[in-house]
């Protein structure tokens, strides 16, 4: 098992490295400020905002680090709305299969729509451009939790249930106690996958609305055509990326049972 | 035009006689507005009145105000009035706050998250009109820059040197409502080429010009500076063609708010209007304009090489083409908001089609192009003002033509290339 581990851990290192070497390669010999930045100048670009990412120049200047808090700031209020509202959705479509049949066309038709679509809408309605950001997140989170919820309690044993109406638990009781138990490893599938789709809406809504964030960071350097700190940038939405999945990841762990 | 200032006056007088807004609303729901006012005017020296309360400003109502902006040379005043203190002079405390479209913009200022904002000058008749939007009045009592735009060229495009080679081509301009778009249709238009049939017309948001022009996304743009020089800067592009050579002195960006905003903060945005115009008469001084490059370079501003900006505003640039070229006027700034300037704006907002219902044209840009409250700015501030309010333009592409003000139909009509 740990021999294992090592080996992948070295192909990995192995991987990364030839990539490297291939990308610094391409680059290699081409004019500096004329083409695509090598890894080194990336580096050194990453160094130097990492020196300071808190820095505060006004609003349209901010380090790096604050532009991540406004990012994942905005999607955690964003995220939570929309998980709150598909898992209360889920459950009660999940439990009644004619109103699960009745909602689901609807659903099938909002579900495609790229969240940034309805961005112009939002702005024309609630006329702030935070809170439209923020429903820009609701939309991008809601429908593969819902979805995710409404499979895991549509498919959670009979037995589990009538046990509880045998038992004459109450609603609430019978909802915490056996539904949301039952149905948490699949609604924790639904929310690891929303909170990628999230991630993923927030760099493009934050380029449309400006302001602050990390989608707005990418933006302002594009016009300048700086494109090391894009693609610092864009490594740096990677890797939160991953930090986001694995936190999910490890609670889908946890709260995975075996029948 | 400067009902706004005249009428904040009357108002108070106003409340101030009845004891308070409903003696006065109850009254005037009475006998009408105009009675009213002339009732009172006849036991109260109202003239009087509105020449003390112009020449003595109160203090501003509202100290903290945010006022949007596009990252382009042509927002220089409104820009470097942060960092030199031109707001700060005036007692207010400016935030600008960069915006990542012109429909950002748009939508920021409508929504009142920013208190007044930079626009392209067809924008507020446009929103005012409520063409290309809600229906929303605004004012517009300066223009930014004048001149300061260009045609760039894709490079592999070098041979080109005639609209009629440009059939074909696709085009961006940051807006529909702009002098880039009515400029660029004016100049195809002139050459020949109908705009709507033979070539491509695309908004495109000026910051991502030069990536799109890379990219081979687009032929060429009708843009704001910094946008063509950072093309030849990233060697892309060349510049074709300066707009000061389609239409000298035109007008372009220009500084602009809700009437609302105008109406229900007198004091604040006279002082706003103030800064702007003094630091507007400084970028006009071109023993200015490299401190001011330096100064809105930064990534808090436009965040564009100091170098680029340079080229842009002393007018000594290379034009990708080989030669360095020296053109001082190249940009310039003025803010004298003249009606005839909107009236040309109007009249090709018909030309293509975009204002399809009739307008009295002298009307909207009476009520739009505050003129007169620039020109009380300027002369408090000790500039000279020009007392006339229209007058004829020159264009200079190929033959001389001349846009008289006072005949706007008989013009839109002496066009071959139209819509309609």
């Amino acid at each position: 098992m740990r021999r294992d581990r090592l080996r992948v851990a070295a192909y990995s290192v192995l991987i990364g490295t030839v990539l490297l070497a291939l990308w610094q390669a391409a680059v290699a010999g081409k004019p500096a400020g004329k083409s695509i930045p090598g890894p080194a100048a990336v580096a050194a670009t990453a160094a130097h905002m990492l020196a300071h990412p808190f820095y505060d120049n006004g609003p349209n200047d901010k380090g790096i680090g604050l532009q991540l808090a406004a990012s994942l700031g905005r999607m955690a209020i964003g995220y939570t709305i929309a998980s709150v509202i598909a898992i209360s959705l889920g459950v009660v479509l999940g439990l009644s299969p004619t109103l699960y049949r009745a909602v689901n066309p609807y659903v099938q038709v909002l579900k495609p729509i790229s969240p940034l679509a309805w961005m112009p809408l939002f702005l024309y309605t609630i006329r702030d451009s935070a809170q439209a950001a923020v429903l820009v997140i609701v939309m991008s989170s809601l429908w593969p939790t819902l979805a995710n919820t409404a499979f895991g309690v549509a498919s959670i044993k009979r037995d589990y249930l009538n046990v509880a109406a045998i038992l004459q638990l109450s609603w609430p009781r019978r909802l915490v106690t056996v539904i949301l138990p039952a149905a948490a490893p699949a609604i924790v599938a639904g929310l690891r996958i929303s909170v990628g789709s999230a991630w993923v809406a927030i760099v493009a809504a934050e380029m449309l609305i400006g302001g602050t964030g990390i989608g707005y960071f990418v933006w302002n350097e594009w016009n300048n055509l700086a494109l090391t700190s894009v693609i610092f940038a864009i490594l740096a939405i990677g890797l939160i990326g991953v930090l986001l999945d694995a936190g999910l990841g490890r609670l889908s762990r946890r709260l995975s049972y075996q029948e | 035009m400067d009902d706004i200032f005249g009428r904040a006056v009357e108002r108070s007088v106003e409340r101030a006689i009845f004891g308070g807004e409903v003696g006065r609303r109850a009254f005037i729901g009475r006998v009408g507005a105009s009675a009213a006012a002339a009732a009172l005017a006849s036991v109260f020296p109202m003239a009087a009145a509105r020449a003390i309360a112009q020449d003595k400003p109160g203090p501003p109502e509202k100290k903290d105000l945010k006022v949007g902006f596009i990252p382009i040379t042509c927002a220089t005043p409104i820009i470097m009035a942060e960092p030199m203190g031109f707001y700060k002079k005036q007692g207010l405390n400016v935030q600008v706050t960069k915006a990542s479209s012109w429909a950002m913009i748009r939508d920021l200022s409508i929504n009142g998250e920013t208190d007044a904002t930079h626009m392209l000058s067809p924008m507020p008749l446009a929103i005012s009109l409520g063409v290309g939007s809600q229906s929303v009045p605004y004012v517009m009592p300066a223009v930014e820059n004048i001149n300061g735009q260009a045609i760039t060229l894709a490079t592999k495009h070098k041979g080109v040197t005639s609209p009629l080679q440009m059939k074909g081509f696709k085009f961006g301009v940051p807006f529909d409502f702009s002098m880039h778009n009515f400029l660029l249709r004016y100049y195809l238009a002139e050459g020949g080429v109908d705009p709507d049939k033979d070539v491509q017309i695309r908004s495109v948001p000026p910051p991502e010009m030069v990536a799109n022009l890379r990219a081979g996304n687009l032929d060429g743009y009708l843009a704001p500076d910094p946008f063509n020089q950072r093309a030849v800067f990233e060697d892309v592009g060349f510049i074709h063609l300066l707009s000061k050579d389609i239409w000298p002195g035109h007008p372009c960006c220009a500084f602009a708010a809700k009437r609302e905003f105008a109406s229900s903060a007198p004091n604040t945005f006279r002082a706003l209007l103030s800064a702007i115009v003094d630091a507007t008469q400084y970028a006009r001084d071109r023993g200015h304009r490299k401190e001011i490059a330096a100064a809105i370079a930064p990534k808090n501003f436009l965040n564009q090489p100091v170098e680029v900006l340079e080229q842009v505003l002393t007018g000594v640039y290379p034009d990708g083409l080989g030669n360095t070229k020296t053109v001082p006027d190249r940009i310039d700034f003025d803010p004298f908001p003249y009606h005839s300037m909107a009236i040309w704006i109007l009249t090709q907002m018909k030309r293509w089609g975009y204002l399809k219902s009739d307008v009295t044209y002298r009307k909207v840009a009476d009520e739009v192009f505050l003129a007169g409250a620039c020109r009380d700015a300027l002369k408090t501030l000790g500039y000279r003002a020009p007392e006339t309010t229209s007058v004829k333009h020159v264009f200079a592409l190929g033959k001389t033509k001349v846009f008289d003000p006072d005949k706007p139909d008989e013009y839109l009509a002496s066009f071959a290339i139209r819509k309609v």
